[in-house]
């Protein structure tokens, strides 16, 4: 199986020194990330303790929340080796559809919006797994197109017009805006997704086919693993997930035209990779990466309060995207002879 | 050989053939798509996208990917924009564009080749690097440059002809990317890379230092693009050539460049500009707005990466359908 590091605690069983190594360096991953949290989070409070407010924190964490759900369904596309760029543009025709069905009947029963964003977005995680596993073409070059497509298709769709927070009643607003005990809405929402999704990629037989696709995809189909299946519902997974993002991301920011949601594909790409999903797929889990989206969006609300432009936080999200692959290939460079000598031993 | 051949001239035939629809909507859709001024304007949009396309396909080719190439335009557009305005001459700011592109490219080819990282990861994480870069240079301010009459080569045609001085440099380049390509001991050594790396690097080519140099090359001539969009719009913005990389993608892989490296040819990247240019014309002057534009070059790219694969297809779903029969005559057999 996959003797990746950030995997290995799930697929090495037993004793042994190099077995405590790459559980060490798994949970490495992980409070690294959350180290980074905690001195950003420090270090701008010290700056400003106006950073650690609860109107602050509650802003910070529906932001992540958002790019968390998305990075939920990049995750399992990756795990499988594979790649979707057009999340964004999902995301975006998604929360239009929603506005527009407030527009035309002001009173729907709010979960109903929900079901519509997630089946605008199923259906585009269809087409796009359906071309990337019906004629085996690379899933970077299908969603770069059904990036610019499903862009163009809104486009088209929406023209120069704008859904905007008038048509929008409270109840759906208030998703955005709500919260419990002080924690919003949208971070419970987040959450409970990464919850069950942590649950589900652990425990399920399909969730685990997918870390064998991206480990070896010869070797899972010699295994009797059904590869394409599995793709296909990798895609069509995450079109679901950015379609339901589409509903939340209209109820916290009230307005939506033709170029919501442009360009979070590379935010979501990044919060993943940072978060410890490798990008040749196999190994990663759903909470590394939301713990990558919250540490992004930390850092760019850290920006605005230490006076940096904002304007360098998508430059700061390319540099830690490359520093987390780097890292990783460094890490599995080191790490790659302690598990062969376990191997070896064993077998 | 001849037979090995035969694919790509069928692939370069099609081409030829699309090249004439596409000509022909653009002459229904406006009177004046042919005359020599539209030809102007047909070739002045094309020409960076064309440029840059050369580089990448040699990439390609190689069986790596540069996502970066739209972003590294607006980064060296962006500098030579703020050289331009701190007074520094105007081919001083040029040099400033072209050394910025080049380090950008080395540094996409050292993390490629030295630390072997997959160059899909790497082009969008530097693709977002690059463009954030430019903007957090230049956030949201828009830069003058405009010095007649050398800025002028961004707006006027060569005197004399109607051919825009972006793309007499790109048929220039054109032409020795092809002999590189095809004739040269280089050339088979690329090619050699996409067909096999390892075989290759046994074979005594260094495969890393002639991707690093590749990626050096993107980058330069990405940053060449910059200055020539900086001059054409007589101004720099972070925002320049955002999205670019579809064309760039688009063009390569509808020239029967293999995604999968190890195959493709110069003339049928060139056959690529020409579609792509006389398309996006036309299409504009059918009054079609650039975002419906996008869906039609984004199903483009989609098909040049389906249409190879469809012999593929064929055989899989003929072979299912006879073991389906196979499987049924055996049970009516059984049953009689």
């Amino acid at each position: 199986m996959s003797v990746r590091a950030e995997s290995a605690h799930v697929s090495i069983d037993g004793r042994g020194r190099s077995h405590a190594l790459a559980e060490a360096l798994f949970r490495f991953r992980e409070l690294g990330i959350v180290l980074a949290l905690v001195i950003v989070v420090t270090v701008t409070a010290i700056h400003n303790t106006n950073f650690v407010s609860k109107t602050s924190l509650q802003q910070l964490l529906s932001g992540a929340a958002i790019i968390a759900i998305l990075a939920i369904g990049e995750t399992i596309v990756i795990i499988t080796r594979n790649v979707d760029l057009s999340i964004g543009s999902i995301l975006g025709i998604s929360a239009y559809a929603v506005g527009v069905t407030f527009e035309n009947h002001p009173h729907v029963w709010i979960p109903w919006v929900f079901v519509i964003g997630l089946a605008v977005g199923l259906a585009f995680g269809v087409v796009n797994g359906l071309i990337v596993t019906l004629f085996r073409v690379p899933s970077l070059v299908v969603t770069l197109g059904t990036l610019y497509i499903i862009r163009g298709i809104d486009g088209r769709w929406a023209g120069g017009h704008q859904v905007g927070a008038s048509a929008l009643p409270d109840r759906f607003t208030n998703i955005g805006y709500g919260t419990v005990l002080g924690v919003p809405y949208l971070g419970i929402a987040a959450i409970a997704a990464v919850a069950v999704a942590t649950y589900a990629m652990r425990s399920f037989r399909t969730a685990r086919d997918f870390y064998a696709i991206g480990s070896n995809p010869d070797a899972a189909r010699l295994a009797g693993i059904p590869v394409e299946r599995r793709v296909f519902l990798a895609f069509a997974l995450s079109g679901a997930i950015a379609g339901v993002a589409g509903a939340f991301w209209l109820s916290l920011y009230g307005s939506v035209d033709a170029i919501a949601g442009q360009g979070y594909e590379f935010q979501v790409i990044a919060a993943v990779v940072v978060g410890g999903v490798a990008i040749f797929g196999g190994s990663g889990t759903v909470l590394g990466a939301a713990l990558g989206a919250l540490l992004l969006n930390t850092i760019d609300s850290a920006l605005i309060v230490l006076n940096v432009s904002s304007a360098w936080s998508s430059a700061i999200a390319g540099a830690l995207l490359l520093a987390a692959i780097a890292f990783d290939r460094l890490l599995s460079a080191r790490i790659a002879p302690a598990l062969r000598t376990r191997r070896s031993t064993r077998g | 050989m001849a037979d090995r051949l035969r694919p790509l001239l069928r692939w370069e035939a099609g081409l030829i053939l699309l090249l004439i629809g596409t000509i022909v909507y653009g002459n229904n859709a406006s009177q004046y798509f042919l005359t020599s001024g539209n030809v102007f304007f047909i070739l002045l949009n094309v020409g960076e996208v064309a440029i840059m396309a050369l580089p990448l396909t040699l990439i390609v080719v190689t069986g790596e990917i540069d996502l970066s190439v739209g972003a590294i335009l607006g980064l060296s557009g962006v500098v030579m924009g703020e050289l331009f305005m701190h007074g520094h001459g105007l081919w001083w700011s040029m040099a400033g564009a072209l050394a910025v592109g080049a380090v950008a490219g080395a540094f996409n080819g050292l993390l490629i080749t030295r630390l072997g990282l997959p160059s899909l990861a790497v082009t969008i994480g530097t693709l977002t690097l690059y463009r954030g870069i430019a903007q957090g240079i230049l956030p949201t301010a828009t830069i003058q440059v405009s010095k007649p009459p050398y800025s002028d080569i961004g707006v006027i045609p060569i005197r004399g002809t109607q051919i825009p001085w972006s793309f007499a440099f790109f048929a220039v380049l054109a032409v020795i990317f092809g002999v590189v390509l095809h004739a040269t001991p280089l050339g088979r050594r690329i090619f050699a890379i996409g067909a096999g790396q390892e075989a290759a690097r046994f074979a005594g080519i260094r495969v890393r230092r002639v991707k690093f140099w590749l990626y050096v090359l993107s980058g330069l001539l990405s940053g060449f693009c910059g200055i020539l969009f900086t001059l054409r719009f007589s101004s720099a913005r972070y925002d320049s050539g955002i999205g670019l990389e579809l064309f760039v993608v688009t063009i390569v892989l509808l020239g029967g460049v293999s995604i999968f490296g190890g195959r493709g040819t110069i003339i049928g990247v060139v056959l690529a500009v020409l579609v792509l240019g006389c398309l996006q014309t036309a299409m504009t002057q059918a009054l079609i707005s650039p975002q419906e534009q996008n869906i039609v070059i984004g199903a483009l790219l989609i098909l040049s990466v389906v249409v190879p694969n469809l012999p593929g297809i064929y055989g899989r779903a003929r072979l299912r359908w006879r073991s389906i029969m196979a499987r049924r005559h055996a049970s009516e057999a059984a049953e009689a």
